[in-house]
């Protein structure tokens, strides 16, 4: 442990003391609103760069020792410190920050970089990799994202290099059963719900999630597509739903970084891991048994007053985001997304911050193993609109994003956000030459979807048998 | 499917926009979306962002709810402006200053009402003089006393809380301007707070929302719901998540 004002560093001709780690991480973070909020963030664009400096000459073997939230008062700092595994570490425990970036991109150059980043997964600790990530410029976390390779599977894989799956949202303010099937047909004629189909429910009632679980494993087994459906209600409600016999796919519940910002979820990892045995205990995979399915989003324990660390200080939100994905990681999901621009300006201000988070959230993601999505939306009230999505989903498909989410013509009618259209992942799936999942495409083609070059065509909703989706 | 707008494909779609506002059986133009489609998602884009954005009318607001024989009061936040208050919640809820708001001991009036502008300006211009009409009159019907309305600007829901202490109020109802949406930029929300003081937390309000007429909440409705609320919190001694509103509580089928 370092005494008072442990750091410091000279940036034209002034210098800068920092007296914690958590405060250089937070210091060191690219300018956003929410750690402006929570008072963390760096005051001038010099003292950022001078935490910089000091972050990159950081020692991994301190941060491993210098848990930015105790480890007596949080259950996850004990989840991230008690699995971490010092065997896959070793190969780069003598690497500071800096060394860990310039060692990351130099194995991101390398043919077999996705063995490699995956041999390390287990090795890294979310504090690491969120320091690594702020030395990075948007185009290092691309790289870097790029040479991972996170497969998981259930009824379809998800995650191989070429392929981009989508969550069909089909969200609607009454959870209307007419009008929930006519965004799913909508979304499956136009190629999309390979990843998941998955409802935010308007209310928490256990019983309409129920019929919701119903109607989409009603759809799927009808036409026997081979994705998984979700219904995204409170992980207890899953729990309950199983002991009733309802088809639930996947489990779903949103997590943080801080024990403290899970319970307000009113959840814990006992909860998770109990969640995880009963949906295992169905059966219900066939390509594989990744039952997981989690959101996150920076600012998530800011929002809930749970964002404080070691000696009350704040800690910043990017760091908080990464340790939610230790979370995620210790139950093996198959799909877990950040919600980037959903919670709104007070966390992420305008497009260029929300970019910015997008790809950060996406690479440590990637880095710490996790099958790793990305919500790219924004709200009407932040400074960002949809050119600033197309950019996103764009930079995110050279990152070799796992799946997005997509909802009919970017509006989220319940929610009251955006997302992307189907329409846009057809687009960068053909710009970028990317591919739905496999299982899923090889049904695209049987239902008759798919053009002679293996693209989405453009058909009569009417004329594919699809259509008795939506009969009356 | 192609783009036009009288093709046999978009006619199949037609029956299906009944059963939900979303935006399905967009036409394509190769794999994006067609011009008009575009268009139309940028025009509902500027109708949410200038609902956010633009000033709310003030002096109709307050020729309105004066009209009701009703004393009106200002305050501002300390968010001086648009961009502060969206990038600072915390500011949005203090006060600059109450000094223009007359202050009276606790308990000298049953109600009181904050319209707060919130993140949309067109929900007030549009609902919020009739919806303060039909609570006032429900409220003057249970003879509980109203304390002058208070027209805040640049104000969350919390601000609700030392305005309300300081009028002297038992419950305050703060009215404000809801997140707009691409389908809906104009609806209020009301959240009540009983024995409001700095400091109260968000479990301790009840909330009322999407009231908009004539596809939301309609506001002699919203006003029956507020009511009752107030009714039952000065029974119950606190609002919150103690405090249901069995008048809107879901059939048991339901949960």
């Amino acid at each position: 442990m370092r005494l008072v004002t442990a750091y410091s560093q000279t940036v034209a001709g002034h210098t800068y003391a920092f007296d914690h780690l958590v405060e250089v991480l937070a210091k060191a973070s690219p300018r956003r609103s929410g750690d402006e909020l929570a008072g963390c963030a760096a005051q001038t664009d010099a003292e950022r760069a001078a935490a910089q400096w000091v972050l990159a000459d950081v020692e991994l073997t301190e941060i491993l020792e210098t848990p930015v939230i105790a480890y007596e008062d949080d259950e996850v700092t004990r989840l991230i410190l008690d699995r971490h595994d010092a065997d896959a570490f070793a190969p780069i425990s003598h690497l500071s920050v800096g060394g860990l970036r310039d060692h990351l991109l130099d194995v991101a150059s390398t043919p077999d970089s996705a063995a490699r980043l995956t041999a390390l997964a287990p090795g890294l600790t979310p504090e690491m990799v969120a320091a690594v990530s702020k030395l990075m410029g948007n185009g290092d976390l691309i790289a870097v994202a790029r040479a991972t390779e996170v497969v998981t599977a259930f009824r379809s894989t998800i995650g191989q290099r070429g392929r981009l799956a989508t969550r069909l949202q089909p969200n609607h303010p009454t959870d209307d059963a007419r009008g929930v099937a006519a965004a799913v047909l909508d979304g499956l004629l136009l190629g999309c719900g390979d990843a998941v189909i998955g409802i935010n429910p308007a209310t928490d009632s256990t019983h309409a999630a129920g019929e919701l679980l119903r109607l989409l494993d009603d759809v799927r087994t009808r036409y026997d597509i081979p994705t998984q459906s979700c219904v995204l209600n409170h992980v207890t409600s899953s729990i309950e739903l199983i002991e009733q016999g309802a088809p639930v796919d996947l489990v779903f519940q949103s997590v943080a970084g801080t024990e403290a910002a899970n319970r307000g979820f009113g959840i814990d990892l006992a909860v998770l891991g109990e969640a995880r045995e009963a949906a295992l205990s169905l059966g219900r995979g066939t390509v594989g048994d990744n039952v997981m399915y989690f959101e996150t989003g920076q600012g998530s324990a800011l929002s809930a007053d749970a964002h404080r660390g070691v000696g009350g200080r704040p800690v910043d939100q990017q760091t908080l985001e990464t340790r939610g994905y230790a979370v995620a990681r210790a139950f093996d999901p198959l799909l877990v997304n950040t919600v980037v621009g959903f919670i709104g300006p007070e966390y992420l201000a305008d497009g260029k911050q929300i970019i910015r988070a997008g790809l950060e959230d996406h690479a440590c993601g990637k880095l710490l193993g996790l099958p790793m999505g990305v919500d790219v939306c924004y709200t009407n009230h932040a400074e960002a609109d949809a050119d600033d999505m197309e950019t996103l989903l764009t930079v995110l498909g050279a990152g070799g994003l796992g799946f997005v989410i997509t909802v009919p013509g970017s509006d989220d009618v319940m929610l009251g956000y955006q997302s992307l259209a189907f329409h846009d992942v057809l687009s960068l799936r053909h710009i970028l030459g990317l591919r739905a999942a496999p299982e899923f495409e090889q049904w695209l083609d049987r239902v008759g979807l798919l053009d002679d070059l293996g693209r989405v065509a453009a058909v009569a909703a009417g004329e594919t048998r699809l259509a008795a989706l939506v009969a009356p | 499917m192609s783009g036009g707008s009288a093709t046999p494909a978009l006619d199949f779609w037609e029956p299906l926009r009944s059963a939900t506002q979303a935006r399905i059986g967009l036409g394509r133009a190769g794999d994006a979306l067609t011009t008009r489609d575009r268009l139309a998602l940028r025009s509902a884009h500027a109708v949410a962002r200038d609902a956010v954005h633009l000033p709310w009318d003030l002096d109709a607001l307050e020729r309105g709810v004066a009209a009701l024989d009703l004393a009106v009061a200002h305050v501002r936040s300390r968010a001086d402006d648009r961009a502060t208050y969206l990038r600072r919640p915390d500011l949005g809820r203090e006060p600059a200053s109450l000094a223009d708001v007359p202050g009276a001991d606790e308990g000298t009036y049953d109600v009181a009402i904050v319209l707060a502008d919130g993140l949309s300006a067109a929900a007030h211009d549009h609902h919020a003089v009739p919806l303060v009409q039909a609570v006032v009159g429900r409220t003057r019907a249970a003879d509980l006393s109203l304390a002058p309305v208070v027209l805040a600007t640049q104000a969350r829901v919390g601000l609700g809380d030392p305005v309300g202490a300081h009028l002297g109020a038992t419950t305050v109802i703060v009215v404000v301007g809801e997140r707009p949406g691409l389908s809906v930029a104009d609806s209020l929300g009301a959240y009540l707070t009983h024995l409001p003081r700095p400091g109260r937390r968000d479990s301790e309000r009840n909330c009322v929302s999407n009231i908009r007429e004539p596809h939301g909440l309609d506001y002699d409705r919203a006003a029956e719901i507020l009511l009752g609320l107030v009714v039952g919190a000065r029974r119950l001694g606190e609002s919150g998540v103690r405090l249901k509103d069995r008048s809107v509580a879901p059939p048991p089928e339901l949960g």
